[in-house]
């Protein structure tokens, strides 16, 4: 993991401003770098969501510059995005759901197939390809919706809190089964969340923000290499939990004081 | 542990028999009792004929009634026919320009509250009379898919707007791969409703033509059987007309079900 020098996008000064007067962002700056696990940790309400969605071009920054380091063009089809809901088509099958990145690009259906039961394999839901959204568990349907943002073969994928309405058995499943498929991959990660636990167990770096607006507060390497049940319990993660508590501590302070 | 599921499919089965039950024994209670009234008071045909009266006049007229039927069902199905296409049509219209909703809306409404007691002999004035009870039917049983529809078109989910942008989407696949089927269940519901409207459009303007004459739908047998105080056939014709009303009911919610059940919260049976 010692590639993680250049940036694969640069956020620069940047704020947002939405209609409603309301400021999310002020002076953001951040290096997503390629290959990391990075992970944006602040309160609820700061700005983290407005963060991601400019990055993925859902959003348009008031001021600021978001630079890709293949210098602009299409990233369209380079980004995979995981909505806090699982955001799957009800009306559609597991398989026609995972399908859907590819069916907008014009892809044809019986070609794609392989591709799709291969990525539905990765997350544990081959045996469900033709069952509807609405007969699946919650954590299942997070699985598709992961699916969905793999089957592109993303360079960078932008996850928005995806497990935060999962039960605690479930998340620390999809946990663990995030970090091998980010492992496997190579690919970069960005995961936005509001616990310390989650951001620590998963990342090799933390990006703490404040409070309304949002800005980066601090920084933190997490320097594990095994991320499993053991670690969960080892003194170095209680370590590390309570390095970024502190750090959230004072972020917190900090966009209260501003 | 011994089995609960018997005695579940049990009490399943039971509370399907007084789904039929109960409204069978409530008719057949009201059609005893109207024997009884017409019997016992000696009410004769002209006045109120008894369920057995209405029930031969039935058979015996059944060919008249037969034809009328159709002719009215006919008017009933092209009206709604068109009130789909036309509603449909007009709220992807609505849907893809704010200048044409903006434009078109207010007189869709106006349309919608005009009673069509009042427009039908208008119409019959200006329009040959199957196009002006075709016209009728229409006119009632478009505003509710239209309504509908819009409804359900701008009603998609924000992430998932938000995922088709985010790989490109064209307005045609946004519209077709999401805003329609999302609008599905809103427009499915708009449709059983135009359904009843489309029959009621289709009697309405045939009642208002049936002074002038030249009509042949079920509603037309009613008023006509009025003019000639033939009262069990205008009860026989009345019959049959609730009967049309319940059948397109019916088959509009099997339609509904048939495409939303394997998705859809309202279309799902909960098992407890
Ligand atoms: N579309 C929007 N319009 C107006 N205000 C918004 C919008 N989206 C977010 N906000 C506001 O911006 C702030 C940051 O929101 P968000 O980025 O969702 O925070 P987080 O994801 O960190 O909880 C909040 O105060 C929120 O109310
Ligand atoms: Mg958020």
């Amino acid at each position: 993991m010692s590639d993680s020098s250049s940036p694969i996008v640069s956020l620069r000064g940047v704020g947002k401003l939405f209609g409603t007067g309301t400021l999310a962002l002020d002076g953001l700056d951040l290096d997503v770098r390629r290959g990391e696990f990075l992970s944006l940790l602040g309160p609820s309400g700061c700005g983290k969501s407005t963060a991601l969605r400019i990055v993925a071009g859902l959003s348009e920054p008031s001021r600021g510059t978001v630079t890709w380091s293949d210098g602009g063009g299409s990233h369209a089809r380079d980004i995979g995005f995981v909505f806090q809901e699982p955001t799957l088509m009800p009306w559609a099958t597991v398989l026609a759901n995972v399908f859907l990145p590819l069916k907008l690009a014009g892809a044809d259906r019986a070609a794609a197939v392989p591709r799709i039961m291969e990525t539905l394999a990765r997350v544990g839901l081959a045996d469900f390809a033709e069952a509807y959204p609405r007969e699946l568990s919650g954590g299942m349907r997070m699985r598709v919706s992961i699916a969905r943002a793999l089957v592109t073969a993303p360079r960078i994928l932008l996850m928005d809190e995806p497990f935060a309405a999962l039960d605690e058995i479930t998340r620390f499943k999809l946990n663990d089964d995030l970090v091998a498929l980010w492992r496997e991959l190579r690919m970069t990660v960005v995961f936005v969340t509001h616990s310390v636990f989650e951001s620590v167990y998963l990342s090799q770096r933390i990006v703490v923000m404040t409070n309304r607006p949002g800005r980066v507060s601090s920084e933190l390497a997490i320097d594990a290499t095994h991320r499993d049940a053991r670690f969960r319990t080892s003194a170095e993660y209680a370590g590390y939990c309570r390095v970024a508590s502190e750090a959230l501590g004072r972020a917190m302070n900090a966009g209260a004081a501003a | 542990m011994s089995g609960g599921s018997p005695q579940e499919s049990g009490r399943e089965r039971r509370e399907q028999a007084l789904r039929i039950l109960a409204p069978a024994g409530v008719l057949a209670l009201g059609v005893v009792l109207w024997d009884l009234i017409v019997r016992v008071n000696g009410i004769p045909p002209y006045i109120l004929p008894s369920p057995g009266l209405v029930l031969s006049t039935l058979v015996s007229d059944w060919p008249v009634l037969w034809t009328s039927l159709l002719a009215t069902l006919e008017t009933t199905m092209e009206g709604l026919a068109l009130a789909v296409i036309g509603g449909i049509g007009l709220a992807v219209l609505f849907n893809q320009s704010r200048l044409i909703e903006h434009s078109l809306y207010p007189y869709a409404v106006i349309l919608q509250v005009t009673p069509v007691v009042a427009v039908a002999p208008l119409l019959l004035i200006y329009l040959p009379q199957q196009a002006a009870v075709l016209a009728c039917a229409w006119i009632v049983a478009f505003f509710p898919v239209l309504a509908n529809t819009t409804l359900g078109l701008s009603s998609v989910d924000h992430n998932l707007a938000d995922l088709f942008r985010l790989y490109g989407a064209s307005r045609w696949q946004v519209l077709r791969e999401l805003k329609l089927p999302a609008a599905l269940p809103q427009m499915l519901a708009g449709i059983r409703i135009a359904g009843g409207l489309s029959l009621i459009g289709a009697v309405v303007a045939e009642i208002a033509a049936g002074s002038a004459g030249a009509g042949s739908g079920l509603a037309y047998r009613i008023a006509e059987s009025g003019y000639r105080l033939n009262i069990p056939r205008m009860f026989a014709a009345l019959l049959l007309l609730s009967l049309a009303g319940i059948v397109i009911f019916a088959l509009l919610s099997w339609l509904t079900h048939l495409v939303l059940h394997r998705w859809h919260e309202s279309a799902i049976a909960r098992e407890t």
